[in-house]
């Protein structure tokens, strides 16, 4: 096992530095100039100097290094220093990756905004996990009966129909009809007293729902597969024989099997939930990290794009080796060579 | 030939059915599935109305009527009209050709790749392992960000290039396609593995085939039913995916409306003229509700055990 994950641990390494440079190069081939949206009273050669500021007046490999250096090296260390409050070496003189528009770096801008999203994501990616496994369970359980019937049809159309969609239906409902809900997620709200509480619910509801029927209709399907296939096992049937009740058999022998895939799934869904979460942010306005990406994206902010989406491929190398090791772990049958 | 006789002695009771073809037995197993069935009929009455409709209702969607505008559905405009007067129907018609020919053109590119990659990987050993690594590093992009960030980059230039329609078609076709073929290329490999030790590929082999005729002649023909199913989760997954770009604001322009950007343009209203958001989205969501269901009873039609029973 050991030996397995350091093969893997090797291999991705050089995966991330194939992409850390796919993205760097295809984001360098950019036919924009960061200067372009400046006045054009500017002279050529303060443009020039403003471009040198950037760190743009050097050769492509040379730059490709620099970022390199800061991501790997640099922006890690400044994480151990304030998760320690320990000071390695220079740290004011260290070159930070930093963000063109604010000028501020990058990481310090992506640490502000990951709260909203891991509370909003991580929220309705647990629940999505907490409605899915019941009902697949007993869809499975009960194959073919209403619920069964129902529960499939359901998870078809949380499966098929965009978040894009359910969000701005889940507002036209609750916001613009009803006006229970606020539509628009107000960052600035602080959790103080038990009224504040309500009022965070109340706006985190619609973004986590949606995220999390979502969720819900792909973990639900895959967890009715994992069951239904446990069912017909010999030990199934060998646990009803020797006179076990219907109840130890399900929720011992058969969900502790049928969970081995599914966890899997789960760990290989965060990333994917992730970049997901772009779209939700976007409708509701939650200021967390997709929300990020698309301003700087449209603002053609380069080294916050390179940063972020570069750590999207960390997220899905890493959790792609979690979901593996996990299945090895989980599973003694699968034996790694 | 003798084959019709001796199936009669083994197998009389099967009676007229013995002539059936692998075609006829996929169709009558598809026809056994209701909601596949009902898919196909939803997905071509959409095709249909998509095609045909702006022959009936032949109001231009570009139109611009400022006088009627955000109005409610009435008999000239059975979806209402936007904040510019434009006929809403029209715009959703226009937008299920572009949304649709998206969606099929970029399953085309991806399947193709897909299958190309994965029949190579299969058949020739020498490649195997470095396609393979080239397809789990296509797994490991974040899609949706590069996809947003190579749209941001190259759509002044394409659009320059081609034309305002024709290069962001291009491009968001493009893109969509090459980052979506690793699923089909997997499963094709996983085949061709299978199938290239099988007795009648080596039969093929010994008499002196050559291998692009094997493969043409063998090999494609058997991977069929895997490439299938994924020519349809893949129409939906482009579907989505152009929706999502355009909805992000990144995918087609404001002139050139698909259902996406429908719905992006008509978030802003949706107190005002909530149908706006309706009509797209509920286009967008049955057109892949159908796919996918289309795909699930072809999955269950082309699976031979589960045919069977």
């Amino acid at each position: 096992m050991t030996h397995y994950i350091i093969r893997r641990l090797l291999f991705a390494v050089p995966t991330l530095i194939a992409i850390s440079f796919i993205l760097f190069a295809l984001l360098d081939l950019a036919p924009n100039d960061p200067t372009g949206q400046l006045p054009l009273t500017i002279p050529a050669e303060a443009r020039e100097q403003i471009r040198e500021s950037l760190g743009l007046g050097e050769a492509f490999h040379i730059r490709y290094a620099k970022w390199m250096e800061q991501f790997f090296v640099n922006e890690p260390l400044n994480l151990i220093e304030r998760a320690f409050g320990v000071e390695i070496g220079a740290s004011e003189e260290r070159l930070r990756v930093r963000s063109w528009a604010t000028r501020s770096p990058v990481v310090d801008l992506i640490i502000e905004r990951l709260p909203q999203t891991l509370w909003v994501v991580g929220l309705s990616y647990l629940i999505g996990i907490l409605i899915a496994i019941p009902i697949g369970i007993v869809s499975a359980y009960r194959q073919y009966s209403w619920f069964d019937q129902l529960g499939t049809f359901v998870s078809m159309i949380g499966f098929s129909v965009p978040t894009f969609f359910t969000g701005l239906l889940a507002i036209i409902v609750f916001s613009v009809t009803l006006q229970w809900l606020p539509s628009i997620y107000d960052t600035t709200h602080r959790v103080t007293d038990l009224s504040s509480f309500w009022v965070q619910i109340k706006q985190m509801a619609m973004p986590v729902m949606v995220l999390a029927l979502f969720n819900a209709a792909q973990i639900s399907r895959f967890m009715r597969a994992a069951v239904l296939d446990n069912l017909t096992q010999d030990y199934v049937r060998t646990a009803r024989a020797k006179g076990l009740r219907e109840r130890i058999v399900l929720f011992i022998h058969v969900l502790r099997n049928s969970l081995i895939p599914v966890v899997t799934l789960i760990a290989l869904g965060i990333p994917t939930v992730f970049g997901g979460a772009i779209i939700t942010e976007k409708i509701f306005r939650v200021n967390g990290i997709g929300e990020l990406l698309i301003t700087a994206i449209q603002g053609a902010d380069i080294p916050l794009v390179q940063t972020l989406s570069f750590l999207f491929a960390v997220l899905i190398v890493i959790f792609n080796l979690i979901a593996d090791v996990l299945y090895g772990i989980l599973d003694p049958r699968i034996r790694y060579g | 030939m003798p084959a019709a006789q001796s199936s009669d002695l083994t197998a009389p009771s099967r009676g007229l059915q013995r002539h059936r073809s692998l075609w006829m037995d996929v169709w009558l197993a598809f026809r056994n599935h209701t909601g596949a069935l009902v898919g196909a009929g939803v997905f071509i009455a959409i095709s249909l109305a998509v095609a045909l409709g702006p022959l009936i209702h032949t109001v231009d969607p570009h139109y611009l009527d400022i006088l009627a505008k955000n109005e409610g559905p009435s008999l000239k405009h059975p979806m209402g009209t936007d904040n510019l007067g434009r006929d809403t129907l029209a715009q959703v018609l226009a937008g299920g050709r572009i949304s649709l020919a998206v969606g099929f053109t970029a399953m085309m590119i991806a399947l193709v790749l897909g299958t190309l990659v994965g029949v190579l990987a299969g058949y020739f050993r020498q490649i195997d392992g470095l396609l393979m690594r080239l397809t789990d590093m296509f797994l490991a992009l974040p899609l949706l960000p590069l996809l947003l960030v190579v749209i941001m980059l190259f759509r002044d230039s394409l659009r320059a290039a081609f034309g305002p329609e024709t290069g962001i078609f291009l491009l968001v076709v493009f893109i969509i396609g090459i980052t979506s073929w690793m699923q089909t290329a997997r499963i094709v490999r996983g085949d061709v593995l299978a199938l290239r030790e099988r007795e009648f590929v080596t039969a093929a082999r010994s008499i002196g085939t050559r291998r692009r005729r094997i493969i043409t002649r063998h090999i494609l023909p058997n991977v069929l039913s895997p490439i299938m199913v994924s020519a349809t989760l893949g129409i939906a997954n482009a579907i989505i995916t152009e929706s999502a770009l355009s909805f992000l604001g990144l995918g087609f322009p404001p002139d050139f409306p698909t259902w996406g950007r429908l719905l992006f343009d008509g978030a802003n209203f949706i107190s005002v003229t909530p149908e706006r958001v309706l009509w797209p989205g509920l286009a967008i969501s049955l057109t892949v509700l159908s796919v996918n269901y289309i795909g699930d009873g072809l999955r269950d039609a082309l699976d031979p055990r589960l045919r069977g029973a």
